[in-house]
Protein backbone atom coordinates (compact mmCIF):
# COMPACT_ATOMS: atom_id res chain seq x y z
CA UNK A 1 0.00 0.00 0.00
CA UNK A 2 1.20 3.10 -0.95
CA UNK A 3 0.53 6.89 -1.65
CA UNK A 4 1.95 9.04 -4.37
CA UNK A 5 1.19 12.57 -5.79
CA UNK A 6 2.28 14.11 -9.33
CA UNK A 7 4.39 13.98 -10.74
CA UNK A 8 5.07 10.54 -9.70
CA UNK A 9 2.86 7.59 -10.94
CA UNK A 10 2.27 4.72 -8.86
CA UNK A 11 2.04 0.74 -9.86
CA UNK A 12 2.12 -2.19 -9.09
CA UNK A 13 3.07 -5.44 -11.73
CA UNK A 14 1.73 -9.02 -11.69
CA UNK A 15 -1.92 -8.81 -10.49
CA UNK A 16 -3.42 -11.87 -10.96
CA UNK A 17 -6.15 -13.15 -8.48
CA UNK A 18 -5.35 -9.97 -6.27
CA UNK A 19 -7.25 -6.54 -6.92
CA UNK A 20 -5.11 -3.44 -7.24
CA UNK A 21 -7.28 -0.46 -5.76
CA UNK A 22 -6.66 3.02 -6.54
CA UNK A 23 -8.43 5.71 -4.73
CA UNK A 24 -7.74 9.70 -5.83
CA UNK A 25 -8.64 12.98 -5.27
CA UNK A 26 -7.79 14.62 -9.33
CA UNK A 27 -7.75 18.26 -8.46
CA UNK A 28 -5.22 17.89 -5.59
CA UNK A 29 -3.06 15.06 -7.62
CA UNK A 30 -2.84 12.68 -5.17
CA UNK A 31 -3.38 8.78 -5.36
CA UNK A 32 -3.32 5.59 -2.89
CA UNK A 33 -3.11 2.19 -4.35
CA UNK A 34 -3.89 -1.02 -2.09
CA UNK A 35 -3.00 -4.96 -3.27
CA UNK A 36 -5.78 -6.68 -2.06
CA UNK A 37 -5.17 -10.21 -1.69
CA UNK A 38 -7.86 -11.97 0.36
CA UNK A 39 -11.24 -10.34 0.80
CA UNK A 40 -11.61 -10.20 4.60
CA UNK A 41 -9.40 -10.42 7.49
CA UNK A 42 -11.26 -13.39 9.17
CA UNK A 43 -9.10 -15.37 6.33
CA UNK A 44 -6.41 -14.83 8.53
CA UNK A 45 -4.96 -17.64 10.79
CA UNK A 46 -2.34 -15.51 11.98
CA UNK A 47 -1.78 -13.13 15.21
CA UNK A 48 -0.28 -10.45 13.57
CA UNK A 49 -2.45 -8.78 11.01
CA UNK A 50 -1.33 -7.40 7.75
CA UNK A 51 -4.09 -4.72 7.29
CA UNK A 52 -2.59 -4.19 3.84
CA UNK A 53 -3.70 -8.06 2.37
CA UNK A 54 -7.69 -7.55 3.36
CA UNK A 55 -10.21 -5.84 1.00
CA UNK A 56 -12.04 -5.25 4.42
CA UNK A 57 -8.88 -3.68 6.32
CA UNK A 58 -7.26 -2.41 3.25
CA UNK A 59 -9.64 0.17 1.65
CA UNK A 60 -10.41 1.60 4.73
CA UNK A 61 -6.98 2.38 5.47
CA UNK A 62 -5.88 3.82 2.06
CA UNK A 63 -8.78 6.06 2.04
CA UNK A 64 -6.88 7.21 5.71
CA UNK A 65 -3.59 7.38 3.92
CA UNK A 66 -4.97 9.53 1.15
CA UNK A 67 -6.99 11.95 3.38
CA UNK A 68 -3.67 12.20 5.42
CA UNK A 69 -1.67 13.40 2.06
CA UNK A 70 -4.06 15.89 1.10
CA UNK A 71 -7.14 14.32 -0.45
CA UNK A 72 -10.29 15.62 0.54
CA UNK A 73 -13.33 12.88 1.53
CA UNK A 74 -15.87 14.36 -0.48
CA UNK A 75 -13.70 14.40 -3.71
CA UNK A 76 -12.57 11.00 -3.86
CA UNK A 77 -12.72 8.39 -6.65
CA UNK A 78 -11.88 4.77 -7.09
CA UNK A 79 -10.31 2.86 -10.14
CA UNK A 80 -9.98 -1.03 -9.83
CA UNK A 81 -8.51 -3.96 -11.89
CA UNK A 82 -7.91 -7.60 -11.27
CA UNK A 83 -9.53 -10.27 -9.39
CA UNK A 84 -8.98 -12.83 -12.94
CA UNK A 85 -9.62 -16.17 -12.44
CA UNK A 86 -5.67 -17.77 -13.33
CA UNK A 87 -6.10 -21.51 -13.30
CA UNK A 88 -9.63 -23.02 -14.30
CA UNK A 89 -10.24 -25.95 -12.10
CA UNK A 90 -13.41 -28.14 -11.70
CA UNK A 91 -12.21 -29.80 -8.72
CA UNK A 92 -12.06 -29.33 -4.59
CA UNK A 93 -11.60 -26.42 -2.70
CA UNK A 94 -13.99 -24.06 -5.00
CA UNK A 95 -13.81 -21.50 -2.30
CA UNK A 96 -9.92 -20.75 -2.88
CA UNK A 97 -10.35 -21.10 -6.65
CA UNK A 98 -12.57 -18.32 -6.64
CA UNK A 99 -11.09 -16.16 -4.58
CA UNK A 100 -10.74 -13.49 -7.74
CA UNK A 101 -14.28 -12.51 -8.12
CA UNK A 102 -14.89 -12.90 -4.37
CA UNK A 103 -11.82 -9.86 -4.06
CA UNK A 104 -13.86 -7.96 -6.44
CA UNK A 105 -17.09 -7.47 -4.46
CA UNK A 106 -15.21 -7.23 -1.14
CA UNK A 107 -13.28 -4.18 -2.31
CA UNK A 108 -16.25 -3.16 -3.63
CA UNK A 109 -18.37 -3.38 -0.75
CA UNK A 110 -15.77 -1.58 0.84
CA UNK A 111 -16.30 1.22 -1.18
CA UNK A 112 -19.28 1.53 -1.40
CA UNK A 113 -19.58 1.55 2.63
CA UNK A 114 -17.05 4.70 2.62
CA UNK A 115 -19.30 6.15 -0.20
CA UNK A 116 -16.46 6.45 -2.51
CA UNK A 117 -17.55 6.45 -6.25
CA UNK A 118 -16.06 3.30 -8.65
CA UNK A 119 -15.41 5.35 -11.86
CA UNK A 120 -13.85 2.78 -13.95
CA UNK A 121 -13.07 -0.83 -13.87
CA UNK A 122 -11.60 -3.92 -15.32
CA UNK A 123 -11.77 -6.79 -13.38
CA UNK A 124 -12.63 -11.10 -13.87
CA UNK A 125 -11.36 -12.51 -17.13
CA UNK A 126 -7.87 -15.26 -16.93
CA UNK A 127 -5.41 -12.86 -17.35
CA UNK A 128 -2.26 -11.26 -15.34
CA UNK A 129 -2.18 -7.36 -15.22
CA UNK A 130 0.16 -4.66 -14.28
CA UNK A 131 -1.21 -1.55 -13.30
CA UNK A 132 -0.05 2.04 -13.25
CA UNK A 133 -1.68 5.14 -12.07
CA UNK A 134 -1.42 8.79 -12.94
CA UNK A 135 -2.30 11.09 -10.38
CA UNK A 136 -2.02 13.93 -12.54
CA UNK A 137 -4.38 12.33 -15.20
CA UNK A 138 -6.48 10.09 -13.21
CA UNK A 139 -5.39 7.71 -15.93
CA UNK A 140 -5.18 3.67 -15.02
CA UNK A 141 -3.13 1.97 -17.44
CA UNK A 142 -3.65 -1.75 -17.54
CA UNK A 143 -1.17 -4.39 -19.84
CA UNK A 144 -1.69 -7.56 -20.43
CA UNK A 145 0.33 -10.39 -21.84
CA UNK A 146 -2.46 -10.53 -25.06
CA UNK A 147 -3.70 -7.24 -25.08
CA UNK A 148 -1.55 -5.24 -24.69
CA UNK A 149 -1.96 -1.26 -22.95
CA UNK A 150 -5.42 -0.15 -21.98
CA UNK A 151 -6.22 3.10 -20.68
CA UNK A 152 -9.63 3.28 -18.18
CA UNK B 1 4.81 -17.36 16.51
CA UNK B 2 5.15 -18.39 12.44
CA UNK B 3 5.86 -21.94 11.83
CA UNK B 4 9.10 -21.83 9.81
CA UNK B 5 10.77 -20.18 13.11
CA UNK B 6 10.57 -23.71 14.32
CA UNK B 7 12.39 -25.10 11.20
CA UNK B 8 16.30 -26.07 12.01
CA UNK B 9 19.34 -27.08 9.42
CA UNK B 10 17.90 -30.70 9.88
CA UNK B 11 14.54 -29.44 8.52
CA UNK B 12 15.95 -27.67 5.46
CA UNK B 13 18.38 -30.73 4.24
CA UNK B 14 15.07 -32.83 4.37
CA UNK B 15 13.26 -29.96 2.43
CA UNK B 16 16.42 -30.20 -0.31
CA UNK B 17 15.92 -33.71 -0.22
CA UNK B 18 12.60 -33.92 -1.47
CA UNK B 19 13.39 -31.52 -4.36
CA UNK B 20 16.28 -33.52 -4.85
CA UNK B 21 14.15 -36.91 -5.47
CA UNK B 22 11.48 -35.37 -7.01
CA UNK B 23 12.72 -32.99 -9.82
CA UNK B 24 15.65 -36.36 -10.15
CA UNK B 25 12.87 -38.27 -11.19
CA UNK B 26 11.11 -35.90 -13.21
CA UNK B 27 14.46 -35.32 -15.06
CA UNK B 28 14.70 -38.95 -16.10
CA UNK B 29 11.00 -38.92 -17.01
CA UNK B 30 11.92 -35.93 -19.05
CA UNK B 31 14.59 -37.14 -21.06
CA UNK B 32 13.35 -40.28 -21.58
CA UNK B 33 9.80 -38.18 -23.13
CA UNK B 34 12.31 -36.51 -24.77
CA UNK B 35 15.47 -39.19 -25.45
CA UNK B 36 17.64 -36.06 -24.35
CA UNK B 37 19.99 -35.69 -21.86
CA UNK B 38 18.38 -33.72 -19.35
CA UNK B 39 20.36 -32.24 -15.85
CA UNK B 40 18.97 -30.62 -12.97
CA UNK B 41 20.98 -28.24 -10.37
CA UNK B 42 20.91 -28.67 -6.69
CA UNK B 43 18.04 -27.62 -5.25
CA UNK B 44 17.39 -24.67 -3.50
CA UNK B 45 15.65 -24.11 -0.05
CA UNK B 46 14.95 -20.83 0.59
CA UNK B 47 12.52 -18.73 3.39
CA UNK B 48 11.54 -15.59 0.78
CA UNK B 49 8.83 -13.04 1.61
CA UNK B 50 6.21 -12.95 -1.60
CA UNK B 51 8.14 -10.02 -3.50
CA UNK B 52 11.58 -11.86 -3.12
CA UNK B 53 9.88 -15.04 -4.60
CA UNK B 54 8.85 -12.86 -7.85
CA UNK B 55 12.25 -12.10 -7.95
CA UNK B 56 13.57 -15.30 -7.79
CA UNK B 57 11.80 -15.51 -11.64
CA UNK B 58 12.88 -12.60 -13.29
CA UNK B 59 10.21 -9.96 -11.90
CA UNK B 60 6.47 -10.19 -11.53
CA UNK B 61 5.92 -8.68 -14.96
CA UNK B 62 8.04 -11.24 -16.64
CA UNK B 63 5.84 -14.32 -18.78
CA UNK B 64 6.34 -17.40 -18.71
CA UNK B 65 4.42 -20.80 -19.19
CA UNK B 66 3.22 -22.52 -15.85
CA UNK B 67 1.98 -25.76 -14.65
CA UNK B 68 -0.05 -25.63 -11.71
CA UNK B 69 -1.58 -27.98 -9.78
CA UNK B 70 -3.02 -28.85 -6.71
CA UNK B 71 -1.97 -31.28 -4.01
CA UNK B 72 -4.35 -32.76 -1.33
CA UNK B 73 -4.03 -35.72 0.53
CA UNK B 74 -2.04 -36.33 3.63
CA UNK B 75 0.09 -32.97 2.84
CA UNK B 76 -1.38 -30.32 0.65
CA UNK B 77 0.58 -27.69 -1.43
CA UNK B 78 1.00 -26.22 -4.47
CA UNK B 79 3.11 -27.10 -7.44
CA UNK B 80 4.09 -24.93 -10.25
CA UNK B 81 6.18 -26.21 -13.15
CA UNK B 82 7.62 -22.86 -14.70
CA UNK B 83 8.97 -22.67 -18.18
CA UNK B 84 10.57 -19.37 -19.89
CA UNK B 85 8.82 -18.77 -23.73
CA UNK B 86 11.80 -20.21 -25.54
CA UNK B 87 12.06 -23.59 -23.35
CA UNK B 88 8.39 -23.87 -23.82
CA UNK B 89 8.13 -23.15 -27.39
CA UNK B 90 11.32 -25.58 -27.86
CA UNK B 91 9.60 -28.69 -25.62
CA UNK B 92 6.49 -28.03 -27.92
CA UNK B 93 8.63 -28.44 -31.20
CA UNK B 94 10.15 -31.78 -29.77
CA UNK B 95 6.96 -32.91 -28.97
CA UNK B 96 4.55 -31.86 -31.83
CA UNK B 97 6.78 -30.81 -34.86
CA UNK B 98 4.70 -27.17 -34.41
CA UNK B 99 6.92 -24.57 -32.84
CA UNK B 100 3.53 -22.09 -31.67
CA UNK B 101 1.24 -22.16 -28.57
CA UNK B 102 -1.57 -23.60 -30.46
CA UNK B 103 -4.02 -25.75 -29.11
CA UNK B 104 -1.86 -28.82 -29.86
CA UNK B 105 0.87 -26.87 -28.12
CA UNK B 106 -1.17 -25.95 -25.30
CA UNK B 107 -2.48 -29.72 -24.76
CA UNK B 108 1.28 -31.00 -25.23
CA UNK B 109 2.82 -28.78 -22.23
CA UNK B 110 0.03 -29.65 -20.08
CA UNK B 111 0.71 -33.27 -20.83
CA UNK B 112 4.57 -32.68 -20.15
CA UNK B 113 3.60 -30.42 -16.95
CA UNK B 114 1.29 -33.36 -15.83
CA UNK B 115 4.15 -36.35 -16.72
CA UNK B 116 6.55 -34.48 -14.68
CA UNK B 117 4.71 -33.01 -11.75
CA UNK B 118 3.65 -36.55 -11.34
CA UNK B 119 6.39 -38.05 -11.66
CA UNK B 120 7.75 -35.48 -8.97
CA UNK B 121 5.06 -35.74 -6.75
CA UNK B 122 5.00 -40.02 -6.97
CA UNK B 123 8.72 -40.45 -6.05
CA UNK B 124 7.73 -38.16 -3.16
CA UNK B 125 4.76 -39.91 -2.28
CA UNK B 126 6.89 -43.55 -2.42
CA UNK B 127 10.08 -41.56 -0.09
CA UNK B 128 7.65 -40.61 2.94
CA UNK B 129 4.70 -43.11 2.29
CA UNK B 130 2.18 -40.07 2.17
CA UNK B 131 -1.01 -40.28 0.55
CA UNK B 132 -0.77 -37.39 -2.70
CA UNK B 133 -3.39 -36.84 -4.66
CA UNK B 134 -2.69 -34.13 -7.26
CA UNK B 135 -5.42 -31.92 -8.96
CA UNK B 136 -5.51 -32.37 -12.80
CA UNK B 137 -2.78 -29.95 -14.18
CA UNK B 138 -3.64 -26.55 -15.54
CA UNK B 139 -1.91 -23.98 -17.86
CA UNK B 140 -1.71 -21.08 -17.93
CA UNK B 141 1.15 -18.52 -19.74
CA UNK B 142 1.08 -15.31 -18.14
CA UNK B 143 2.91 -13.11 -15.82
CA UNK B 144 4.59 -14.22 -12.90
CA UNK B 145 3.31 -12.55 -10.53
CA UNK B 146 0.04 -13.54 -11.47
CA UNK B 147 0.80 -16.74 -11.65
CA UNK B 148 2.01 -17.11 -8.58
CA UNK B 149 0.02 -15.32 -6.83
CA UNK B 150 -2.29 -18.44 -7.22
CA UNK B 151 -0.19 -20.77 -5.15
CA UNK B 152 0.39 -18.03 -2.38
CA UNK B 153 -3.25 -17.92 -1.11
CA UNK B 154 -3.01 -20.25 1.09
CA UNK B 155 -0.15 -19.18 2.60
CA UNK B 156 -0.92 -15.43 2.93
CA UNK B 157 -3.80 -16.47 5.39
CA UNK B 158 -0.83 -17.08 7.96
CA UNK B 159 1.99 -14.14 6.84
CA UNK B 160 3.62 -12.96 4.25
CA UNK B 161 6.94 -15.43 3.74
CA UNK B 162 6.77 -18.56 1.76
CA UNK B 163 9.15 -21.72 2.13
CA UNK B 164 10.13 -22.58 -1.60
CA UNK B 165 11.61 -25.56 -2.81
CA UNK B 166 13.26 -24.67 -6.26
CA UNK B 167 14.81 -27.21 -8.51
CA UNK B 168 16.13 -26.31 -12.01
CA UNK B 169 16.03 -28.44 -14.74
CA UNK B 170 17.90 -27.80 -18.26
CA UNK B 171 19.31 -29.41 -21.57
CA UNK B 172 22.37 -30.83 -21.21
CA UNK B 173 23.52 -29.15 -24.17
CA UNK B 174 22.20 -25.76 -23.88
CA UNK B 175 23.45 -22.98 -21.62
CA UNK B 176 22.03 -22.97 -18.55
CA UNK B 177 19.39 -19.76 -18.26
CA UNK B 178 18.04 -18.75 -15.23
CA UNK B 179 14.44 -20.28 -15.98
CA UNK B 180 14.55 -23.05 -18.25
CA UNK B 181 12.33 -25.21 -16.29
CA UNK B 182 12.16 -24.44 -12.69
CA UNK B 183 10.04 -26.91 -10.39
CA UNK B 184 8.44 -24.57 -7.27
CA UNK B 185 6.86 -26.71 -4.24
CA UNK B 186 5.00 -24.83 -1.83
CA UNK B 187 3.38 -26.88 0.94
CA UNK B 188 0.34 -25.55 3.19
CA UNK B 189 1.66 -24.23 6.61
CA UNK B 190 0.24 -27.06 8.35
CA UNK B 191 1.67 -29.73 6.19
CA UNK B 192 5.47 -29.28 7.52
CA UNK B 193 4.71 -31.00 10.47
CA UNK B 194 3.13 -34.56 8.57
CA UNK B 195 6.15 -34.23 6.09
CA UNK B 196 8.89 -34.21 8.13
CA UNK B 197 7.21 -36.83 10.63
CA UNK B 198 6.55 -39.43 7.47
CA UNK B 199 10.83 -39.44 7.93
CA UNK B 200 10.94 -39.84 11.25
CA UNK B 201 11.83 -35.75 12.10
CA UNK B 202 9.46 -34.09 14.53
CA UNK B 203 8.60 -30.42 14.82
CA UNK B 204 9.03 -28.36 17.67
Amino acid sequence: MNVVKSPNVIRTSGLGSCVGVVVYDLAREVAGLAHVMLPDSSFAKSSELNIAKYADTAVEALVERVIKEGGRKNALKAKLAGGAQMFQFTTANLDIMRIGPRNVEAVKQQLRRLNIPIVAEDVGGSNGRTIEFNPETGVLSIRTVNQGVQEI
Amino acid sequence: MLYFDKLNTDHMDILKEIGNIGAGNAATALSQLLNKKIEMNVPDVRIVSFDEMMELVGGADHVVASVFLRIEGDVSGNMFFMLSLEQAKSFIQQMTGHKEFGELGISALQELGNILAGSYLSSLANFTNLELYPSVPALSVDMIGAILEYGLIELSRVGDFAIVIDTALYEADQVQDSLNGHFFLLPDPDSFAPLFRSLGVEMR
